[in-house]
């Protein structure tokens, strides 16, 4: 098997040198009872060409070739070539943590540049070399903010991503850690200021908000900061859709901002693995989880890099870490700092015009439910059809709708969260904007399978 | 003497920021076919960034010469042997990059529709099976992001059950020999941890065990082949114990490479486990990361497993969002698909009679190398080993070395330090994993290594202990680095 | 080495009891032990300790080590200066790198715990 680096005759001889003859005696100490004493009921193995046709043949399965208007925390966003160039070299795929400093500056090199350029994008003192993902970064950004004011009370808004809330909510139910909702502005989709107002108490350790929000409205972070920190509460800001950040002003009045890195160059793929974030102010620093990379100097006293403060994790601190998460997202992360270096200072920003451009060009005809700014997402509401009908018809034109919200928010089951990004041609725009409009009629509805 | 390595010219390279300068792009938009939309009108002005300052701005040569001459300053399994004790570094094969990036998978949206997605849910589908079959397991999750998000979702699983039951109990044990991420996950699970000293011969001892189950303890997290290598022989007694006082089995899947086609932890008793696809399914650890630690269950865990689930009728699959008992969502979506995509790649390749002729080599190697170390390096436990073998320091320490001084001087000889220091229950260890993808030569150079520096330090101690020398960058200052943290770039 | 005039307890710290005020810190011993300290966690001014109970922790690069508070009471002063240079632990254990000073709340608590003598032996023997 080509994975297995022996010949029969080296097989033998190292057998000889074990002192048995065949590999089974390898195993004669396992009791009987523990054996397996049947072949795995796994068909034998393939070659490398049926490999390829067999997910060749699955991804014929799925959609092809289609327009998609879909956004809601997962972007199509184009990916530079020099990104997989750079992560398909060996050393780069194929080498472990950097825990031995000497033979791995260049994963400490890279992981240096990234917490760089985290802050530099957030605003933030300190960012750590990435979590899981922007969901799972949710629940580890509330058990900061908790550690660090002492009070267990969690407020979330409902403008979250659904499934981020969710995922909290997981976690937050084992740590003894009441978690709230506060509402949005229902003609603006903003955050109802007031009703976060009204929810905050004395025994909050942290408020979390999203912006733009799973809505795509632009929040207003100042505000929620003045609210949360008025009774000693910390902000947490999420982020879902990275690319706004190249032109929308960061959240430096949060205390935490944790978020989702997938548009920088992180392929879709179904799902994951993508690559969360948590940057923080300077005084939160022994309070972060996950990988830090530091700058110090080698023997010889040249710059060089290593992970520290590790006693903040599992390995050392065990039952008392911050989190008990080891890996960070290494190789995920690698592609977001080669996105960004491509795009750099300009390339950002300009990516980010022209999202807002061709978000602003599909709203300008699609008219959205909510007053409030957005980025490059907008709710619509469904005229003379329900979204899934709307979107039915999209499908035999090839293109995906947008995401229809019934099953999150069953009060905007009539509207549907539509993106526009600088992939979306302004074909498939006009042809979304048609197929909206036109009125229902036999040949365009179609009864569900 | 030493065979693998020599000198070799290393490029210089500074960091992307000091490399910058205005206006220099890496990149090219297309026009765009939309009016353009004055960002303060839309957005609001005191919403619109002035500029990413400090942001790098470098050409597209600057870009691929900075991150590939950073690349060489790196160790890495195409290069050779990583003999990392529990980390199972064997080699990630190239197809299953190739695979996971075939466009209908790769820019598969998670929302899309479920009938355009019958691919990538086909893809789950077979991974879930095959993994039940190797585990012993009645139901696979693939939702958990890495191994200890998996043990986090196992011990959850238990929780739920045992509160359904009743009563959820207080305490997990966890062997003072377990990885780190057991007692951490148990804590954020809302268990207090108890540790369980282990026997003399490195595993459980059932007379402790028995004594220290009570009706306050939810489960026992054990490491089968345990994190010395060793198998642990009363593990269905083990189980036995645990469940007569109504508590659970975990599993830590770390160490599957040992048993994969040999022994299935489904049927020795676990009632439930997280695997580790970066460990025994060959997808590259990517200097850290993405993992997948899917979890396999027994029948009665089932029903609170995340949601959602598939679920089959006929030739369609579907995702079952309406599962009263689920312990809810670990993570967003399903899983890390593009990791599983690897993993099951990996699976097709070997086959089922392939699998297991992996375990052999896996283990082969090892006890070839415990052979051939035995004479040189202490064996503080000398049952038999499996897929990995921990030696202990003793004999060189009292010559002045440690084993971490010694890892350090490997590295002058070509190779990747073993595991430092782990297992916490022998003093000063050494663990040696090869897996199956290292021939018989890296091997051999492995051991005439680590015999070389053995001599050395009977000859010249100091020598070892200022290790290493031949690397571009020698040993890191992780005192200051840790008293004066710099973690960012500043002008 | 090992001041006559402190008392020593058997997870390494110790205590110079004077009227009420106890100093509490850490042995050489100890320090040698934890090798190169990074950063010392320290209790908050007023709060309360507990003889035997943890009232901190004090972090080499690779590991942390709980402090035993020696005595109860309540935290009346902390030492400042670790913050900036925790690195006085390993060249002044027993002076300047004093952790904290507490108010007494059972001054015959001191008592119990072991002499300069003792505690020689008492590590001595742990070898």
């Amino acid at each position: 098997m080509r994975y297995l680096p022996k010949s029969e005759s080296e097989r033998r001889e190292m057998l000889e040198a074990c002192g048995v003859s065949t590999p089974e005696e390898l195993f004669a100490h396992l009791p009987d009872a523990v054996r397996l004493n049947r072949p795995l009921d796994l068909a034998p193995g393939i070659s490398e060409y049926e490999i390829v046709q067999y997910f060749r043949e699955r991804a014929d399965q799925n959609a092809n070739g289609y327009a998609s208007f879909l956004g809601a925390g997962v972007y199509n966003h184009y990916r530079p070539v020099l990104v997989d160039t750079v992560v398909s070299r060996g050393e780069f795929l194929t080498s472990y943590t950097p825990y031995q400093a000497e033979i791995a500056q260049g994963t400490l090199t890279t992981i240096f540049e990234f917490q760089t350029m985290i802050c530099q994008l957030t605003g933030m003192d300190v960012a750590n070399a990435s979590m899981y993902d922007g969901s799972t970064a949710v629940p580890e950004a509330a058990m900061m903010a908790v550690r660090a004011t002492g009070k267990g009370r969690v407020l979330v808004a409902k403008t979250v991503h659904p499934e981020y809330r969710e995922v909290l909510g997981t976690y937050a139910k084992h740590q003894g850690m009441p978690v709230e909702e506060f509402g949005y502005v229902r003609e603006s989709g903003a955050l109802d200021l007031e009703d976060l107002e009204r929810k905050m108490d004395d025994l909050t350790g942290a408020v979390i908000i999203q912006t733009p929000n799973f809505f795509g409205i632009v929040e207003q972070v100042k505000a929620a900061a003045e609210i949360a920190h008025k009774r000693g509460a910390l902000l947490v800001v999420i982020f879902t859709e990275a690319v706004s950040l190249g032109l929308l002003e960061p959240p430096t009045d949060a205390d935490i901002v944790a978020g989702e890195l997938q548009s920088f160059a992180i392929s879709p793929s179904y799902g994951g693995p993508y690559a969360g974030i948590i940057a923080v102010k300077e005084k939160y620093i022994r309070q972060v989880p996950g990988r830090l990379v530091g700058q110090s100097l080698d023997s010889r006293g040249n710059r060089a890099f290593c992970l520290t403060l590790s006693t903040r994790e599992q390995h050392i601190r065990r039952e008392k870490a911050t989190s008990n998460i080891c890996t960070n997202q290494a190789l995920i992360a690698l592609m977001a700092t080669v996105f960004m270096t491509v795009y750099g200072k300009q390339g950002l920003r300009e990516l980010a015009e022209q999202n807002l451009a061709k978000a602003h060009y599909l709203a300008g005809k699609l008219k959205p439910r909510f007053t409030g700014k957005f980025f490059n997402e907008f709710v619509v509401r469904a005229e003379g059809k329900t979204p899934e009908e709307l979107n039915k018809q999209l499908l035999k034109k090839k293109i995906i709708g947008g995401l229809p919200l019934g099953r999150f928010y069953p009060e905007l089951a009539d509207s549907y969260l539509v993106c526009a990004t600088e992939m979306t041609k302004r074909a498939d725009m006009d042809a979304l904007v048609a197929a909206a409009a036109a009125q229902p009629t036999a040949e365009n509805v179609e009864v569900t399978a | 003497m030493i065979e693998k390595v020599t000198q070799h010219l290393s490029q210089n390279e500074p960091l992307l920021f000091e490399r910058s300068s205005p206006g220099k792009k890496a990149y090219q938009l297309p026009e765009l076919d939309v009016p353009a939309v004055d960002a303060a009108e839309a957005l609001g002005a005191e919403n619109v960034r002035r500029e990413i300052e400090g942001f790098p701005e470098v050409s597209e040569v600057e870009a691929i010469r900075h991150f590939t001459r950073l690349s060489t300053w790196n160790y890495a399994i195409d290069y050779g042997m990583y003999p990392l004790g529990s980390c199972t570094m064997k080699y990630n094969p190239r197809i299953n990059e190739q695979v996971a990036r075939t466009e209908g998978l790769a820019w598969a949206h998670p929302y899309q529709p479920e009938a355009l997605s019958q691919g990538c849910m086909e893809i789950m589908w077979s991974l879930e099976q095959a993994l039940a079959e190797i585990c012993g397991m009645d139901a696979v999750t693939l939702q958990p992001a890495a191994g200890a998000h998996g043990e986090l979702t196992g011990i959850l699983l238990i929780r739920a059950l045992l509160e359904k039951r009743g009563n959820p109990r207080k305490k997990i044990l966890i062997p003072d020999s377990a990885h780190g991420t057991n007692p951490a996950t148990a804590a954020i699970a809302g268990y207090a941890v108890e540790n369980i000293k282990s026997s003399e011969t490195g595993g459980v001892d059932l007379a402790t065990l028995e004594q220290l189950v009570t009706d306050d303890v939810a489960a026992l997290m054990v490491t089968n082949p345990n994190t010395l290598g060793v198998f642990e022989n009363n593990i269905a007694r083990v189980a036995e114990i645990l469940h007569r006082k109504g508590a659970m089995l975990y599993m830590d899947g770390a160490n599957m490479n040992a048993l994969v086609g040999i022994a299935r932890p489904g049927d020795f008793g676990v009632d439930v486990m997280h695997l580790n696809l970066h460990k025994t399914f060959s997808t590259p650890h990517g200097g850290g990361g993405p993992g997948a630690g899917p979890v396999a269950v027994k029948k009665v865990l089932e029903p609170f497993l995340p949601t959602p689930r598939l679920k089959r009728s006929g030739k369609k699959l579907a995702f079952d969002y309406k599962r009263k008992h689920s312990i809810g969502r670990v993570k967003a979506f399903y899983g890390n698909f593009g990791v599983l995509v690897r993993a099951l790649a990996y699976a097709l390749a070997h086959g089922g009679p392939g699998l297991k002729n992996a375990t052999m080599d896996a283990v082969l190697n090892a006890i070839y190398i415990r052979k051939a170390l035995e004479p040189y390096f202490d064996l503080p436990y000398t049952s038999p080993s499996m897929h990995e073998v921990v030696f202990s320091d003793d004999r060189q320490a009292k010559l002045g070395v440690r084993t971490g001084e010694i890892a350090k001087r490997l590295i002058d000889y070509g190779f990747h330090p073993y595991t430092v220091s782990f297992p916490m229950i022998v003093h000063g260890a050494l663990m040696i994993e090869p897996t199956e993808t290292e021939s018989k030569d890296e091997i051999d150079v492995f051991i005439n290594a680590m015999i070389s520096i053995a001599k050395e330090i009977e000859t010249d101690p100091q020598m070892v202990k200022g290790a290493p020398y031949n690397t571009r960058t020698s040993k890191v200052d992780e005192v200051t680095a840790a008293r004066k943290p710099v973690l960012r770039w500043k002008p | 080495m090992y001041p006559e005039n402190f008392r020593y307890t058997k997870e390494h710290e110790w205590v110079l009891a004077e009227g009420d005020t106890g100093t509490v810190g850490i042995t050489d011993h100890a320090q040698q032990e934890l090798g190169d300290i990074v950063y010392v966690d320290l209790p908050k001014v007023g709060s309360h300790v507990e003889a035997g109970k943890s009232l901190g922790s004090v972090e080499s690069v690779k590991a942390v080590s709980d402090i035993y508070s020696p005595v109860s009471g309540e935290v009346v002063e902390i030492n400042q200066t670790l913050a900036d240079a925790p690195e006085t632990l390993n060249t002044d254990p027993h002076g300047a790198a004093w952790l904290v000073k507490i108010k007494l709340s059972g001054a015959a608590e001191v008592q119990n715990l072991m002499s300069a003598a003792d505690y020689l032996s008492y590590i001595g023997a742990q070898k």
